[in-house]
């Protein structure tokens, strides 16, 4: 029985086969020719029982700004770790443009591929410079030869400075990061993101703990990468998704509930049934 | 250019690397050189003590690269060191030939005494230089690389990578102890003659010895220098400080942990190998937890994260050894004990730190 539905699969006449095609490499131009760079299938993971995600579906476009809500424990950061690898999900699949399966890629490979991922609590490497933080950052060929030998080049410096502008650390560059205001490390780790030249940003809570003027910075600048990026922020702070959201997806229970503008998910009778009880 | 990245930028590495090449000169001098009587004279006891010191500095020096800079507490690194050692003891028994006891011409004493009838094939090729030398780098880096791969794979961290090399080191003692394995068993290996031709009796091979060791030692402190300026050394701090940033911004954290890893191990080899001449004796003892666990003690007094911290502390905690186990033998263990323990507390950078806050405050009076 499954040896024929395997050899009907086989031959099927409309697939092209992959080993056909030279195999798909994340250093070449990601093959967005459908329009989405990232598609999340029917993704579902389960920790002792407990169902993080449930047959999860989402679809991110090139270049896109979506903005991810959802109560606590609605599964916004396993989705994250899914997507760059950290948690292997019980099923579905992930294809980063039409070709590139990223469920068998490993977390630096991803990484390297051009997801790029900023967690909750910013994470920068406190005990080095700014500089430093985006040199190690910064897309390169990141094996241990090479970095033994190698620094980085003219063109790669050259990058990490328009980030610095871009990121207002400019004046910074010399500073410890342990040193820096909560509000710096976040954006000096959105910077880091940005130097390893991603196709897809994936950014945990950028406005947690900010006042009131980064938190304006914090929308301009990631409003200002959409179209070179996708980016997905996860996010708690309705004001702020207000600021930036283009197209919003709220999650509960580990599935989309609701998709849309905000306007059309605010007034969805689902999404307030969630949000303000019974 | 290069030179400004290892060495000038590196000041209290300097001072350090300074005194080692001080010795080595000076040392060997007067020892050879000054007659017995002169009050200058240095005898044959502290050369052969400094040269210990100088290969305790080294292998406290690897141990410092992978806990100070990756953050791997290893507590086996007596482990690579003995095997080093073993290597080089290895040469040595074959340059013995039939001056042994049995006086029989290719089979150690030991192995006459076992009734064996030929030697084992892991014996072959010892009494090659080059190939014993070859083989303390080599058995000890692939042990690091087999035990390392399956650990930093399985991403073992913390406090049970520290138990697992503990038990490694452990488990080694315990096939070392048996005769069967053919390293002469808890006698281990010893009653050494002479090194390339030179005898190991005369004072000026423990001279030369002791040259050796500090060039070896100034070699490594180079070249662990170059790891930690390097974009892999930055690379390796971000490994300590966050290692899921680090994954994250696209490096495999596993082959950067693993290949410092074996690095070290090697380092410790070396060390094992220059330390056995000097001491004319190489036994399963040496694979003791315990000894291990000294070596972690030498880096956290001197200051872990430095590199010439860990020769300090490697210097100051033996001195002191040398001095208490002369004087009142039962209570080194306390002190040791002690010592880490007001180190941790009080020292958390350990002598270099606490000189590097005395200067400071001295530049502000």
């Amino acid at each position: 029985m499954k040896t024929t539905e395997q050899l009907r699969e086989t031959w099927r006449r409309d697939q092209v086969f992959d080993f056909v095609q030279p195999p798909p490499a994340f250093d070449s131009v990601v093959d967005t020719t459908h329009g989405p760079i990232l598609y999340v299938e029917n993704i579902s993971v389960s920790f002792d029982g407990f169902k993080a995600l449930n047959n999860l579906d989402l679809t991110i476009d090139e270049g896109e700004l979506r903005c991810i809500i959802g109560p606590n424990g609605a599964g916004k950061t396993t989705m994250m770790d899914v997507i760059t690898g950290k948690t292997k999900p019980d099923t579905g699949s992930i294809w980063f443009g039409q070709r590139i399966d990223l469920l068998k890629r490993s977390e630096h490979q991803i990484a390297r591929g051009g997801i790029g991922r900023k967690f909750q609590k910013p994470t920068v490497f406190e005990a080095l410079s700014v500089f430093e933080n985006l040199e190690l950052a910064t897309a390169s060929k990141k094996n241990v030869w090479y970095t033994l030998n190698n620094d980085l080049n003219g063109e790669q410096r050259d990058r990490i400075d328009e980030v610095l502008r871009q990121t207002g650390l400019t004046e910074h560059y010399h500073q410890e990061a342990g040193a820096l205001s909560h509000g710096q490390k976040q954006w000096l780790e959105i910077g880091m993101l940005l130097v390893q030249n991603p196709r897809v940003l994936l950014v945990d809570e950028p406005v947690a703990g900010m006042t009131g003027e980064e938190v304006e910075k914090t929308a301009e600048l990631l409003t200002s990468l959409a179209g070179r990026h996708s980016v997905i922020v996860v996010e708690h702070d309705m004001a702020f998704v207000r600021s930036i959201a283009r197209k919003v997806t709220v999650l509960h229970q580990g599935s989309v509930l609701a998709e849309g503008s905000m306007d059309q998910v605010q007034n969805n009778p689902r999404v307030i049934e969630v949000y303000l009880g019974e | 250019m290069l030179i400004q990245r290892l060495l000038l930028n590196d000041r209290g590495g300097m001072v350090v690397l300074g005194l080692v090449a001080l010795i080595a000169i000076v040392v060997p001098v007067l020892n050879l050189a000054v007659p017995p009587e002169s009050p200058l004279y240095v005898s044959n006891f502290t050369v052969g003590l400094l040269g210990k010191f100088l290969c305790f500095a080294l292998l406290a020096l690897s141990v410092d690269l992978i806990w100070g800079y990756a953050g791997i507490l290893s507590l086996g690194h007596g482990a690579f060191f003995t095997l080093g050692g073993y290597g080089m003891g290895m040469y040595l028994m074959r340059q013995i030939g039939d001056r042994g006891v049995y006086g029989h011409p290719e089979l150690m004493d030991f192995m006459v005494v076992l009734n064996w009838e030929t030697l084992p094939w892991y014996w072959q090729g010892f009494d090659m230089f080059w190939f014993a030398m070859l083989m303390v780098l080599l058995v000890p880096g692939l042990l690091a690389l087999v035990f390392g791969w399956l650990a930093f794979r399985s991403r073992v961290t913390g406090v049970y990578f520290a138990i697992i090399t503990q038990a490694l080191t452990y488990a080694l003692m315990l096939a070392f102890f048996r005769n069967e394995m053919g390293f002469g068993g808890n006698n281990g290996l010893n009653d050494f003659k002479d090194i390339l031709g030179f005898s190991l009796s005369a004072d000026s091979t423990r001279a030369g010895l002791l040259i050796a060791s500090a060039i070896m030692l100034i070699l490594g402190y180079l070249a662990c220098r170059y790891i930690v300026t390097s974009r892999m050394g930055r690379v390796i701090i971000s490994i300590r400080d966050a290692e899921s940033r680090t994954r994250f911004s696209g490096y495999q954290v596993e082959s950067y942990k693993l290949w410092l890893f074996v690095f070290s191990a090697m380092l410790a080899a070396v060390a094992g190998a220059l330390y056995v001449p000097q001491v004319g004796i190489i036994n399963p003892g040496e694979f003791s937890p315990l000894n291990s666990i000294e070596m972690v003690v030498w880096v956290a007094t001197g200051g872990r994260g430095t590199l010439f911290g860990a020769l300090v502390g490697a210097f100051s905690v033996n001195y002191a050894k040398t001095f208490f186990t002369t004087f009142s033998p039962e209570t080194w263990l306390f002190i040791l004990g002690g010592l880490f323990v007001m180190v941790t507390l009080f020292m958390p950078k350990g002598l270099v730190g606490l000189a590097g806050r005395l200067l400071r405050k001295g530049d502000k009076e």
